[in-house]
């Protein structure tokens, strides 16, 4: 195929021509791809890092050509979860009296976690697999580069009832937009807000069926990680490293895997993904 | 070597193994009790250079509302009512009723701060934004966890909020420093709005949350200065 076009290209001038202006195009525009993906910055629901701004949905239409973009048909649903058991390496989170690690078993946890989303057919990432600790920054930026994705932290408390499990959300943030109509990174989780609450309250709701004493509906907590995450994002916390069994948090992991995968399944069709990537709900 | 004293060197060897057997564990234990000691005179000493009885019985005695944690373990607080003499200067009344707090309820098991934590300054800026520098202790023995977290810093605003009408944010530093969370979860890299209904502006809005006996905290975007400490203490 590729020494046809050569040979034709060969014989024919105009072909010569056409083939020159082609390199050239794909010349100007590579950089601003490997640009992009180099970084780790989000391909679609983009949250720029630190300092690079998130663009409005007016400026995102304009692609990195200049030439308009064509709108995507709106796709409803999320189809993957960003999965992020806290802690790991150094960090050892909560620690029991009787050497429970909060790193060790959220890890643990998210395997379950695991099989039951890809059960109801979403797609996982973990922001870790083994001992590693990615700061807060990085485990959000594998959530903001997915485009329809949610995040679910999962922790092991200190404190609360043994056996209860609780479900939070990011407080409401101040306003997402600033007078530039630039999201800063820092904002990143608040126009989401009340869709992080909708699958907060379904999750919980379920974990309240499977663990009497927990809550009924999601608590708000200003949480480091939800904060940064564009996505709706929640973090759930299950009580707690004191319990004198570690096989009595063992015994929880189907419950809290069942009620996460149940409750973002029920989420997804509540969340109809922007037409334009850029774009936030 | 002849035999005899091969022997006298092996007798003597085994005495060394039973005399080191025996000391080494004691050796240990004393090691590890003084570096306690050590650690807690250090703890110590650190509390009565930063923390001078602030409390003056002249003040007028005042119902001051101080919240600890509710006795529920869902992580709620809820406030108790202590007589206490308090000043009318604000950076002194927040003072006072801050280490009382961090002194800690009748019932141990409703403190919401670690007993080692100490207040090392309190600044009050003109916009209202509170300053409180706690001792390191504050991150490092805080039970980590969103809801020891968050209850800690609820018990600390909630306190202010109740005594300290001037105070409308609140940014908590460990040790001087800002660090990005309190103990692995709440983020301290905000401050957290106070006095919500009192304030005025888009940060003053009402705090979201389910009912709770005292609803979590909003942070808000106020960048604050900290060059520039309006009242020393």
């Amino acid at each position: 195929m590729l020494l046809d076009v050569v040979r034709f290209v060969r014989n024919d001038v105009h072909g010569k021509l056409r083939v020159a202006l082609f390199v050239l195009a794909v010349l100007f525009s590579a950089p601003r791809e490997g640009a992009s993906s180099s970084s780790g910055q989000p391909a679609s629901p983009a949250v720029a890092q630190q300092t690079t701004p998130v663009p409005t949905p007016a400026q995102q239409a304009v692609g990195a050509s200049g030439a308009t973009q064509t709108a995507t048909p709106p796709a409803a649903g999320v189809n993957i979860v960003v999965l992020d058991p806290a802690h790991g390496g150094t960090d050892l989170g909560a620690r029991g009296t009787g050497g429970i690690h909060e790193s060790d078993i959220v890890l643990e946890f998210a395997a379950q976690v695991r099989t039951a989303l890809e059960a109801q057919g979403f797609q996982v990432v973990q922001t870790r697999q083994g001992n590693a600790n990615p700061s807060f920054d990085d485990r959000s930026a594998m959530a903001n580069a997915q485009r329809g994705a949610i995040f679910v932290a999962l922790h092991i408390a200190s404190t609360g009832v043994p056996g209860t499990a609780r479900v939070y959300v990011m407080n409401d943030l101040t306003s997402a937009v600033d007078a530039t109509g630039l999201i800063p990174w820092d904002r990143a989780q608040a126009p989401f807000a009340s869709l992080s609450r909708k699958l907060g309250d379904q999750v919980q709701a379920l974990l309240a069926q499977r663990f009497k004493g927990s809550p009924a509906v999601a608590q708000t907590a200003s949480v480091r990680q939800l904060r940064t995450t564009a996505a709706p994002a929640i973090a759930v916390e299950i009580s707690s490293v004191t319990v004198e069994d570690r096989t009595q948090l063992d015994h929880m992991a189907p419950g809290v895997a069942d009620a996460i995968a149940r409750g973002a399944a029920a989420f997804r069709p509540t969340y109809v993904l922007p037409a334009n990537p850029g774009e936030h709900p | 070597m002849t035999r005899r004293w091969r022997w006298w060197f092996l007798g003597a060897l085994f005495l060394a193994v039973v005399v080191a057997a025996i000391y080494l564990p004691i050796l240990r234990r004393n090691i590890r009790q003084a570096a306690k000691l050590q650690q807690r005179s250090e703890e110590q000493a650190r509390r009565e250079l930063t923390q001078p009885t602030v409390i003056n019985p002249s003040d007028p005695k005042v119902k001051a509302k101080l919240f600890w944690a509710s006795g529920a373990d869902d992580g709620t607080v809820s406030a108790v009512t202590v007589e206490l003499p308090l000043s009318n200067d604000p950076v002194l009344r927040a003072k006072q009723v801050l280490n009382t707090l961090l002194a800690g309820p009748v019932d141990t098991e409703l403190r919401t701060l670690p007993p080692d934590a100490a207040l090392l300054a309190f600044y009050l800026l003109p916009d209202g934004t509170a300053i409180a520098d706690f001792s390191e202790a504050l991150g490092t023995a805080t039970p980590s966890g969103i809801q020891s977290e968050q209850m800690a810093v609820d018990s600390i605003a909630r306190t202010l909020e109740a005594n300290v009408p001037k105070v409308r944010r609140l940014k908590i530093l460990i040790h001087g420093q800002e660090v990005e969370t309190l103990a692995g979860h709440l983020d301290l890299t905000q401050a957290f709005l106070v006095n919500a209904n009192a304030g005025s502006g888009p940060q003053a809005a009402a705090t979201p949350g389910p009912a709770a006996a005292a609803p979590a905290l909003t942070p808000t975007a106020a960048t604050v200065k900290l060059t520039a400490p309006a009242t020393k203490p």
